[in-house]
């Protein structure tokens, strides 16, 4: 895998994938990639889902992973270093997804919204956030943050090595 | 199926087909380096071997003459960059359909035994070429089928059962848990039929790799259900190796089976990638 700038497309706008404020959503993760300070840095797969309180996936909000085709292979190759969420949903969908795939992002704060809207389908309830990250050499850690759908709740969790703080926001 | 050139090498090789049925056996494997698989294709390399601690390439490689892989759309896949060594045998399989493979060393026939003027004659091959194989004038001649199959699956993308049909020769696996979606924790279901039928009060040993680096074998048992079904409840991640087979009468005692009239046997062994 190697580094690449992220390449907005009017497809992930239009989505709101990137969004101007976490007000104008109605659901919004913040998710903190840590600086890992390793000689071999690469910046890691991530994948952010929903999945019940049973923990089976509902919907997968955002995959980051190497866009490109290098030497070693194409990014797809390792999409399954993802472990949980290939299994739990991710081998089901078709790669790039609009709107939820994108380029690996660089450590520090990211986030990722979602308008009430993409998510209508989603019944009042529990459900929990899952974050999961696979780093090329380097380790896998997945975090999750229950929250409640249908009001407005907040709620946090950190990771210990691949992951640092996690927080979702629901607005209603 | 080769002949064989002296009644030595035939006598050995029935010594190794019974060996699976006693307890000293030495074990036969087939080793995956990748199960689950993502992208729009992927190679896997298969090792295989004989040995006595399961994944350990240090007594006999397999011979891979009669493998075959079976793609997901139920095509036939020629292994490519096979290699016999020493120790192990080795091929890669490239996958190129969404799905899942079958990569499969099975052999079946009968054997068949008799008196030639009083001198013991054997051989083995299809059951089609058995009467002009037995000389004219012997006498008790005794046949049995047999069967044997060591098999393994890797998926590329989502799992699918196409591969799992029964061919209906011998002992084979009908998955109520796919094989490739098997994870440490969790229990997994299987059930085992033989010529079609559930392969019921059977004995399973279950063993995973890597016991050069523990004390303790850690390997279980566990027996089919009426319908041929048996659950695991896999205690960690690794590469396990299941076994079982069958005996007409059922299993010989300890230090027979070796020599005296053949009878209908079958072995089976999967492979399987436990991922955390």
């Amino acid at each position: 895998m190697k580094l690449l700038p992220l390449a907005l497309t009017t497809a992930t706008l239009a989505t709101g994938l990137v969004a101007t404020s976490a007000s104008a959503a109605d659901l919004s993760v913040s998710v903190e990639l840590p600086r890992i300070n390793s000689a071999s840095y690469h910046r890691p797969y991530v994948a952010i889902w929903i999945e019940r309180q049973d923990q089976t996936a509902v919907r997968t909000l955002a995959v980051w992973y190497q866009q490109t085709r290098n030497n070693e292979g194409d990014g797809k190759d390792w999409l399954k270093d993802i472990r949980t969420w290939w299994r739990k949903g991710g081998r089901a969908m078709t790669m790039p997804a609009d709107g939820i795939s994108g380029a690996t992002r660089a450590p520090g704060r990211q986030t990722v919204t979602m308008p009430g809207a993409r998510l209508s389908g989603l019944p009042a309830g529990q459900y929990n956030i899952v974050v999961e990250a696979a780093r090329e050499l380097g380790g896998r850690e997945s975090v999750r943050v229950p929250f409640r759908w249908g009001a407005a709740n907040t709620g946090s969790a950190r990771g210990a090595t691949e992951l640092g703080a996690v927080s979702v926001t629901v607005t209603r | 199926m080769t002949h064989f050139k002296t009644a030595a090498a035939a006598i050995a090789l029935m010594a190794a087909l019974a060996a699976p049925l006693s307890a000293q056996a030495h074990r036969q494997w087939i080793l995956p380096s990748s199960t689950v698989l993502s992208g729009t294709d992927a190679w896997i390399g298969i090792d295989g071997g004989i040995s006595n601690q399961v994944f350990v390439a240090d007594h006999n490689a397999m011979r891979f003459d009669n493998v075959k892989v079976t793609a997901p759309d139920g095509s036939t896949v020629a292994p490519e960059n096979l290699m016999q060594g020493k120790y192990r045998s080795t091929f890669d399989v490239h996958l190129t359909q969404p799905g899942t493979y079958k990569i499969a060393n099975a052999s079946s026939g009968v054997m068949a035994t008799w008196s030639l003027n009083g001198t013991p004659g054997r051989w083995r091959g299809q059951a089609a070429d058995l009467a002009a194989n037995v000389p004219a004038g012997a006498t008790d001649v005794v046949s049995a089928p047999f069967a044997s199959r060591i098999e393994t699956f890797a998926t590329l993308g989502e799992p699918t059962t196409t591969v799992f049909q029964p061919t209906g020769v011998g002992i084979e696996l009908v998955p109520v848990t796919h094989p490739t979606d098997v994870v440490a924790g969790e229990a997994a279901t299987f059930q085992l039929i033989r010529d079609n039928n559930p392969l019921a009060d059977a004995e399973v040993t279950i063993a995973r790799g890597g016991i050069r680096y523990r004390d303790n074998p850690e390997e279980m048992t566990v027996k089919t259900d009426a319908e041929g079904k048996f659950t695991v409840t896999w205690p960690e991640a690794g590469m396990y190796w299941i076994n079982t087979a069958w005996r007409a009468g059922g299993p010989a005692p300890e230090g027979m089976g070796r020599g005296g009239p053949p009878v209908a046997s079958a072995s089976y062994v999967a492979v399987f990638e436990v991922l955390p």
